[in-house]
């Protein structure tokens, strides 16, 4: 997020794109609602009426996968408007003339053909947030996911520049990451393409810094694979050997099926976590680790704070924290790794990352900071871009419509659409362990319009098998006209409707972030 | 902004025009004590506990909704206002359940602390009770509106926090009450148990379900930590009994003050479920069977050294966890690239 | 000495021949409750609280007073047991005062700890309650009879003391009571306040005078100090409150270790904040005395000073 969390409640314009803020974020959507209580316009953007387009002054139920063109319609209305905020274009950023040019087709006309938006609501919500005095941008999955900047981010950077809805409090671009620690795995370079606080692994110099305060020569320098491309070669047999920390691609990854019969065929696995997830039921080796209540560490929220976690209790048997583990491992591999305590590696880290150089569990103790924090009488930084971009001068950058990669057809005439729910999150590993949030939702079901349940003989209550090109699952049918017709909804937390067993894999080819928001699918009755 | 000193209890207190008498006090360290005030709420000014005397005024205002004014001279803890206070006490307890003995807030409830504090020790009146059956059919909140002193701190932290509007006062005379519409209970409503109202309750009529059964009040051990679920980072203290975790209370968070949700409040009941696992496993011939710590170090060592030995680091990959903390992280970078020589490592970010 | 092995709960536990089935258990760190069960003058049996079933004895034994044997089979907790204990903690509410709001005891007292355990919310017997007046007759000690369960640990802990003897168990049935001599007020009595008594009482019939308002028991921090005033090395708890020593409890009393007021008041002087005034009873009145004469040395105030250090 460009500006912290507490800034939403002071906006006087949200456009809130493919966030069901309310059930996915509960206590940002607790901002949303303080805005709108204190009269602020809000625009939701979404497929589906979830409870934050219940509140929502305009609520636009695009078709999904369309974002794109909606937000290069609202630039259009705002170029050909004369709204633009020209001393911001002028003095902060370059590239107009090219966005200009590049959305100049999407006119409210054209743009309503492709999203299913009336032409006279794109202008409105174009003037909206042209004219607010602040106006903020919330997205989510249903946008885009990646850190490092993709298309998608950009058409809303693009949005935010030309009415100069960055650099100032109450406004911005925010992201909203799903989960606890989303933002600290980047940041600390769990990612194929870049170290600590984003710097890249091409770059000679950052190698050879990381390479002297490691103790080791050199550092590979060709960036590595994806999660997806991981799988992908983990299928074809060139990768042999995967450890896995904490997560479950096997429920939460495209296509199921396939991540299973590619982890089955490495030649080693080890997988570390709290729980036997399906994905470690698969391992060779599953190493306990401890829980969040258990160690001591640091998580970064969606708005860059880094925040501390506090050890509550001993680690549970004989589980240790991760931090341990790795330390175990890298150690019985001939390089000896060993740390007092969390906070000693958070000195390394500091050392090793700009914008982390200020950081220390001393700093943290009283009060949590935001990066970038580059030293250690720094304050952190809670909004970015004031008065400068980071580059410089802000770049426009065009983006063009691109259709879904699988669309409805005669065999899978529907669009799955899948989520999250209030009651739980992700895989579901932790919450339908915890004694009473499964207990009060403890089944999924498919949400689907009256419309299609009619054509389809489904009535409410009724099992339903959902089928796509990649798999099947089985479902009670939930007949609910907060989805639109044409459109089916689930979430993928719970392990019994492994809904990814449906979806695809083909990925953005900027980000690699698979398509899970779109898949085509067929709903039958199950007799 | 302007401002105004006014004399309280003897002493020259200055602060600026608006603030009410109570903050007044407060910001000199002067006690009054308070049941429907909150500071993050709408002032209320119903239960009347916070009764200051004000020369030249008549009748005993509440500092609560009483906005300080140059010269005024306040007592807040003169006999009459003494005396008020216990009435108010008095006639709380009237038709208060005689229930600390085993009360989940026993120990942390205001009408307790003041009826101690002032000496209350029996209610002066006897007056009817209520016979409300317990509501605690949902497994998060349990409601015991015996013990409700209708403050409405629920009602306006439902209302301006979580911005709901699924409690409010019903009925009327002895009969009112807190209530969703229709008078269901809150899981036949639009209640989403964020658990903000029982935040704010001061006494035992909204209790935490899991925790208040698992331990009394001063039993516990509070840690303060950062929620292990969503990107917005809620902080709240865990709180500890016996070297286990038995609830989650709010504190005052930078990120969300007291409020939290449904699964940062009630959802902390995996960290101890029997499903854990505890010991290291190998599996051998397709079963999974509990290794020593240095046995399964071991493997994982040789098995990885041999693979890279044999097939080069790009024949290696890692998954790093978007619920690990940001050291544990680096650490796993930091191995990925140094001990594996690869950049095979991501997480489940894009997804 | 020969060893027996028993099981308890499915463990085994082996200890000294002649140890009861309660000492056994807590030496295996397995939780039985007790509330008249004193580890200094043990073998009273009368609370029943403690009662564990053994496969083969009739009723349930009280662990408190059954001597271990060979082979023993203990459950401590089957269902039966936690029957009977909430039957007996009912019971015992059923004539205790609703009285938890502001009583001293509130968040240290075992009645109250038990009826949160086996939760029994409220008692489902409609009992006579007594209505025995407050005895604040003397500067040192509150007697609520109405809270008394009788267990007796008060009577035989001043028994314990050679020539003491000041209460006892008086009248019968339900107006059983602990009284002094004659049923006077304890400050009538020939009590000499060492708070024998208060120290070991599980519940809040008897408090600490100098205590009373001045906090909740979760709101004070506890610290052990021992007695330098004469050699028995009694110990004593400072109350400690924001920082501040409110006041001084006694520890349990135990072997060579008596307690006395002098050592208690010594203590006060020491530690508290803002001590108490001393009282010493003369021709049958209380009355405030100097510290000197109520530590009852010249100068000892001055050499206590010297040996501790200033506080
Ligand atoms: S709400 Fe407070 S006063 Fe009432 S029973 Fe509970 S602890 Fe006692
Ligand atoms: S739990 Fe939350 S939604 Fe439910 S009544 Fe309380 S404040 Fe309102
Ligand atoms: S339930 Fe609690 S917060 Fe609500 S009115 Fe009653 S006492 Fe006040
Ligand atoms: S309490 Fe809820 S909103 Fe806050 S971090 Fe946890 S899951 Fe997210
Ligand atoms: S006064 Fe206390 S110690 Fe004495 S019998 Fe009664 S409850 Fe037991
Ligand atoms: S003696 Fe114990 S149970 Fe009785 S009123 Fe006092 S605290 Fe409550
Ligand atoms: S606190 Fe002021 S009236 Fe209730
Ligand atoms: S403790 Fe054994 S009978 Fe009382």
């Amino acid at each position: 997020m460009t500006n912290p969390i507490g800034d939403i409640g002071g906006a006087d314009f949200i456009l809130a794109i493919g966030t069901n803020t309310t059930e996915s974020h509960p206590v940002i959507g607790l901002q949303v609602k303080k805005a709108v209580r204190n009269g602020a316009t809000l625009v939701v953007v979404d497929p589906r009426r979830t409870e934050v387009a219940g509140l929502a002054h305009h609520h636009l139920q695009l078709k999904s996968g369309t974002d794109i063109a909606l937000l290069n319609g609202l630039a259009n209305v705002i170029i050909s408007e004369g709204l633009v905020n020209k001393e911001f274009v002028d003095t902060r950023t370059e590239g107009f003339e090219a966005l200009k040019e590049a959305v100049a087709k999407y006119t409210p006309e054209y743009v309503a053909e492709i999203t299913g938006i009336s032409p006279g609501v794109i202008r409105e919500v174009a003037r909206g947030y042209a004219t607010a005095k602040n106006a903020t941008i919330l997205y989510t999955m249903g946008l885009t996911q990646h850190i490092c900047g993709t298309d998608n981010v950009l058409a809303v950077a693009n949005l935010a520049m030309l009415c100069g809805h960055i650099g100032k409090p109450n406004s911005g671009v925010n992201p909203l990451r799903g989960q606890n620690n989303v933002q600290g795995a980047c940041d600390m370079g769990a990612l194929p393409n870049v170290l600590t606080g984003y710097q890249s692994v091409t770059l000679e110099d950052v190698r050879s810094r990381f390479a002297a305060a490691w103790g080791v020569s050199e550092l590979p320098a060709k960036p590595g694979l994806t999660v997806g491309e991981m799988i992908e070669a983990a299928a074809r047999g060139e990768i042999k050997g995967m450890y896995i920390m904490g997560e479950n691609p096997v429920l939460s990854d495209p296509d199921a099926d396939h991540v299973i019969h590619a982890l089955e065929k490495l030649d080693f696995l080890v997988v570390q976590d709290i729980f036997m997830t399906e994905t470690a039921r698969l391992a060779d080796v599953v190493l306990p680790a401890a829980s969040f209540a258990e160690k001591d560490g640091t998580f970064t929220n969606t708005e860059r704070r880094v925040q501390r976690v506090r050890k509550a209790i001993e680690p549970l048997g004989e589980a240790k924290p991760d931090w341990q583990i790795i330390c175990l491992v890298a150690t019985a591999m001939g390089y000896p790794m060993q740390y007092g305590s969390p906070a000693e590696i958070m000195e390394e880290i500091a050392r090793l990352t700009p914008s982390y150089g200020g950081i220390s569990y001393q700093r943290l103790e009283s009060r949590s900071l935001v990066w970038p924090c580059p030293a250690p009488d720094h304050p952190g930084t809670p909004i970015l871009h004031v008065g400068k971009f980071a580059r410089g001068l802000g770049k426009f950058h065009p983006v063009e419509y691109v259709p879904p990669a699988e669309l409805p057809d005669e065999e899978y005439p529907l669009i799955l659409n899948t989520g999250r729910r209030h009651f739980h999150y992700h895989t579901g590993t932790m919450t339908l362990r915890t004694g009473a949030l499964e207990e009060y939702y403890g089944r999924e079901h498919l949400e689907i319009n009256p419309a299609d349940a009619r054509s389809l003989g489904i009535a409410d209550g009724d099992r339903v098998r959902v089928v796509s090109r990649r798999g099947q699952v089985e479902v009670t049918a939930r007949v609910v006209d907060t989805v639109p017709p044409g459109v089916v909804f689930t979430s993928f937390h719970f392990p019994e409707v492994a809904i990814n067993k449906l979806t695809n894999t083909a990925r953005d080819p900027v980000a690699r972030i698979p398509e899970l928001k779109v898949c085509a699918v067929r709903v039958e009755k199950i007799a | 902004m302007a401002e105004v000193t006014l004399t309280i209890d003897g002493r020259q207190v200055t602060v600026p025009a608006g603030t009410t008498v109570l903050d007044a006090a407060r910001s000199a360290g002067i006690f009054i004590p308070t049941l429907c005030h909150d500071p993050e709420l709408t002032p209320w000014g119903g239960c009347r506990l916070c009764v200051v005397e004000i020369e030249g005024m008549r009748n005993l205002p509440a500092s609560c909704v009483t906005t300080a004014t140059n010269g005024m001279v306040v007592h807040t803890a003169s006999p009459a206002v003494v005396e008020a206070r216990k009435t108010i006490i008095e006639l709380l307890l009237a038709n208060h359940p005689e229930d600390c003995l085993t009360c989940g807030r026993n120990g942390d409830c205001r009408l307790q602390d003041y009826a101690y504090l002032y000496g209350v020790r029996e209610a002066g009146f006897v007056g009817e009770r209520h016979h409300y059956p317990l509501e605690e059919d949902n497994p998060f909140i349990i409601r015991d509106l015996n013990k409700c002193i209708l403050c409405g701190k629920c009602v306006r932290a439902c209302a301006e926090i979580q911005g709901k509007n699924v409690v409010d006062f019903a009925y009327r005379g002895f009969n009112t009450k807190i209530t969703p519409a229709m008078d269901t209970s809150l899981s036949g409503s639009d209640c989403v148990f964020c658990g903000n109202c029982v935040a704010v309750c001061p006494v035992g009529a909204l209790q935490e379900k899991g925790l208040r059964a698992a331990a009394r009040t001063w039993e516990v051990k509070k840690v303060r930590t950062t929620c292990p679920y969503c990107g917005t980072g809620c902080t709240f203290d865990l709180n500890v009994k016996d070297g286990r975790v038995v609830g989650v209370t709010s504190c005052d968070g930078e990120v969300n003050g007291r409020a939290l949700c449904v699964k940062g409040r009630f959802g902390y009941g995996f960290i101890h479920h029997p499903d854990r696992l505890t010991k290291p496993l190998i599996k051998r011939s397709g079963v999974f069977e509990e290794a020593s710590w240095e046995e399964a170090i071991n493997l994982v060592a040789e098995k990885l050294g041999s693979i890279k030995k044999e097939y080069g680091s790009a024949a290696l990959g890692v998954l790093s966890s978007a619920r690990c903390t940001n050291e544990e992280n680096y650490l796993m970078s930091k191995f990925t690239r140094v001990v594996l020589g690869t950049n095979n490592i991501d997480h489940c970010a894009r997804l | 000495m020969a060893n027996v092995t028993l099981t308890i709960d499915g463990q085994k536990v082996t200890v000294p021949a002649g140890t009861t089935v309660l000492d056994a258990a807590r030496s295996a760190g397995i939780f039985i409750p007790t509330l008249c069960h004193d580890p200094a003058i043990p073998g009273f049996g009368a609370c029943r609280l403690c009662i564990v079933e053994i496969p083969g004895m009739r009723n349930l034994p009280a662990s408190c007073v059954t001597t271990v044997a060979e082979g023993m089979v203990v459950h401590t907790a089957s269902e039966a047991v936690i029957e009977a204990r909430r039957t007996i903690i009912d019971l015992l509410l059923a004539n205790h005062p609703q009285d938890c709001l502001t009583c001293e005891k509130n968040g240290d007292c075992r009645l109250q700890d038990y009826a949160f355990m086996y939760g029994v919310r409220q008692t489902s017997f409609h009992g006579e309650r007594k209505n025995h007046p407050l005895d604040d007759s003397n500067p040192y000690i509150i007697r609520d009879q109405n809270k008394c369960i009788l267990c007796g640990k008060c009577v035989r802990t001043c028994q314990a003391v050679p020539g003491r003897s000041v209460i006892d168990f008086g009248y019968r049935g339900f107006n059983t009571r602990v009284v002094t001599a004659m049923d006077v007020p304890l400050g009538e009595s020939d009590c000499v306040y060492c708070a024998r008594c208060v120290a070991v009482c599980p519940v809040g019939a008897l408090t600490y005078k100098p205590m009373a308002g001045k906090g909740r028991t979760w709101e004070m921090q506890k610290k052990s100090v021992t007695c330098t005033f004469c050699e028995s090395g009694c110990t004593f708890e400072l109350n400690i409150r924001d920082g501040k020593v409110i006041g001084i409890t006694a520890k349990e009393p135990g072997p060579g270790r008596p307690l006395c007021l002098k050592g208690r008041l010594g203590l006060e002087l020491l530690y508290v904040e803002k001590p108490m005034t001393p009282m010493l009873k003369k021709d049958g009145q209380f009355v405030p005395v100097s510290w000197a004469e109520a530590l009852g040395l010249e100068g000892l105030v001055d050499r206590m000073k010297e040996v501790e250090g200033q506080p």
